[in-house]
């Protein structure tokens, strides 16, 4: 157990006036408050330590006690031996030691809660036992979880449900088809739990989409480069095309043009959170030359092109 | 469209134990937004969280209106910039 110098705490001379105190304490409040350092642990800390100071320092009483703790400080076998016998008795608080009585404080609890707890030192705990917290009215909202989930574009396009561990907890969600890449989804209460009977914080999921397929998204759109051959492409025909939702027959229309783009209604990604929705696929055509020709085959183009000149 | 919910700012400020001035301050300043229907005025409840924020501000830390703008100014640029930098982090690791 540690001795902790709450006056050090609160930057404050020992002889400092209750106004100096409180001027002091919503000094350092503000500072390190959890509302104004959102997801800090290391300023909510000391956002505690600076609470537990003023619990002590701003009580005429308690500050008096203190006070006459620090200076028998170094009087550590006193000490030891006045707990025991505090323990022997099975009571609260130092009974044995100066009069620190366990129930002298009223009792319950002032906490701000951040998730990983212990909210008083040990030194204070020791000092006021547990008797010796005080609740004050003040609610507080446990901490938001924040959590990153990553998905393939073939997973985000159909509603599935998943596990994450958060905090050793399993928490099952359903993941509605059409999710975007950074989209936060909030589910409301699984954070870090309320103090004083204050709400608990929230779970934030943010998606990771990585697009492992050759098709690219803009919004609930996707767009396709697709091979066609000369052949097809002049004389019209039937080509096949992988989709996120399956294989698709496609028409070719006789005499396409290199760069041609088709959109394909429906068969895009799916609206979020909108049933039976979908954004539409545009394929545009990329028409292959033939490459190492036959004789035959140089003979036909020639024919072909003395005919079109 | 999704249906939103609304309390009676009287329940918010009988809870809180606060004077509906202050909300009332919030929503002159354009902090929070108050739906009135007919002469009762009603918070929605994704306005709660920021509205007990801005409580604590000034109950708890004695900040004044002026003081509870700024700092949700900044709290936001902050959190625009967590954002950013996430995006970045993932366009890196792609």
């Amino acid at each position: 157990m540690d001795f902790v110098d709450y006056y050090k705490t609160l930057g404050i001379d020992k002889d400092a006036s209750a106004d100096g105190i409180k001027k002091a304490y919503r000094k350092m409040a503000r500072k390190y408050h959890p509302d104004v350092n959102p997801n800090d642990k290391e300023a909510n800390k000391k956002f505690q330590q600076i609470n537990e100071a003023n619990e002590v320092l701003s009580d005429p009483e308690k500050r008096k006690k203190y006070d006459q703790y620090g200076e028998n400080w170094k009087h550590a076998d006193q000490y030891d031996q006045a707990r025991q016998q505090q323990q022997q008795r099975g009571s609260g608080g130092f009974g044995g030691f100066g009069g620190f009585g366990g129930s002298n404080f009223g009792g319950s609890e002032y906490t701000y809660s951040s998730g990983d707890e212990g909210n008083f030192s040990d030194f204070f705990e020791s000092l006021f036992g547990n008797a010796g917290r005080r609740k004050s009215q003040a609610k507080y909202r446990g901490q938001d979880y924040n959590a990153e989930l990553q998905l393939s574009l073939t997973e985000a396009y159909t509603t599935h449900k998943k596990t994450l561990t958060i905090n050793g907890k399993n928490v099952r969600i359903t993941i509605p088809a059409g999710v975007e890449n950074g989209q936060v989804i909030k589910l409301k209460g699984y954070g870090s739990p309320g103090a004083n009977n204050g709400p608990n914080g929230d779970l934030l999921i943010t998606f990771i989409i990585k697009n492992e397929t050759n098709l690219k998204r803009e919004g609930n759109n996707l767009f396709k480069n697709e091979d066609l051959d000369l052949y097809t492409a002049v004389l019209g025909g039937e080509k096949t095309i992988d989709t996120l939702s399956g294989k698709i027959k496609l028409k070719v229309t006789p005499e396409t043009q290199n760069g041609t783009k088709v959109r394909l209604k429906g068969k895009g990604f799916p609206v979020y959170k909108k049933e039976d929705q979908f954004g539409d696929l545009y394929i545009t055509w990329n028409i292959k030359l033939p490459v190492n020709l036959t004789q035959r085959q140089k003979e036909l183009f020639t024919e072909l092109s003395k005919l079109s000149s | 469209m999704e249906n939103d919910e609304l309390i009676p700012a009287k329940d918010f400020c009988i809870y809180h134990n606060i004077e509906y001035s202050f909300i009332s301050s919030l929503q002159n300043s354009g902090l929070i937004s108050i739906t009135s229907v007919e002469k009762t005025s009603f918070i929605s409840t994704d306005e709660i969280q920021k509205l007990e924020k801005f409580v604590r501000l000034h109950y708890d830390l004695d900040i004044n209106l002026e003081g509870i703008e700024a700092i949700n100014h900044l709290l936001e640029k902050i959190e625009d910039m967590q954002k950013e930098i996430l995006q970045l982090r993932n366009r890196v690791m792609d």
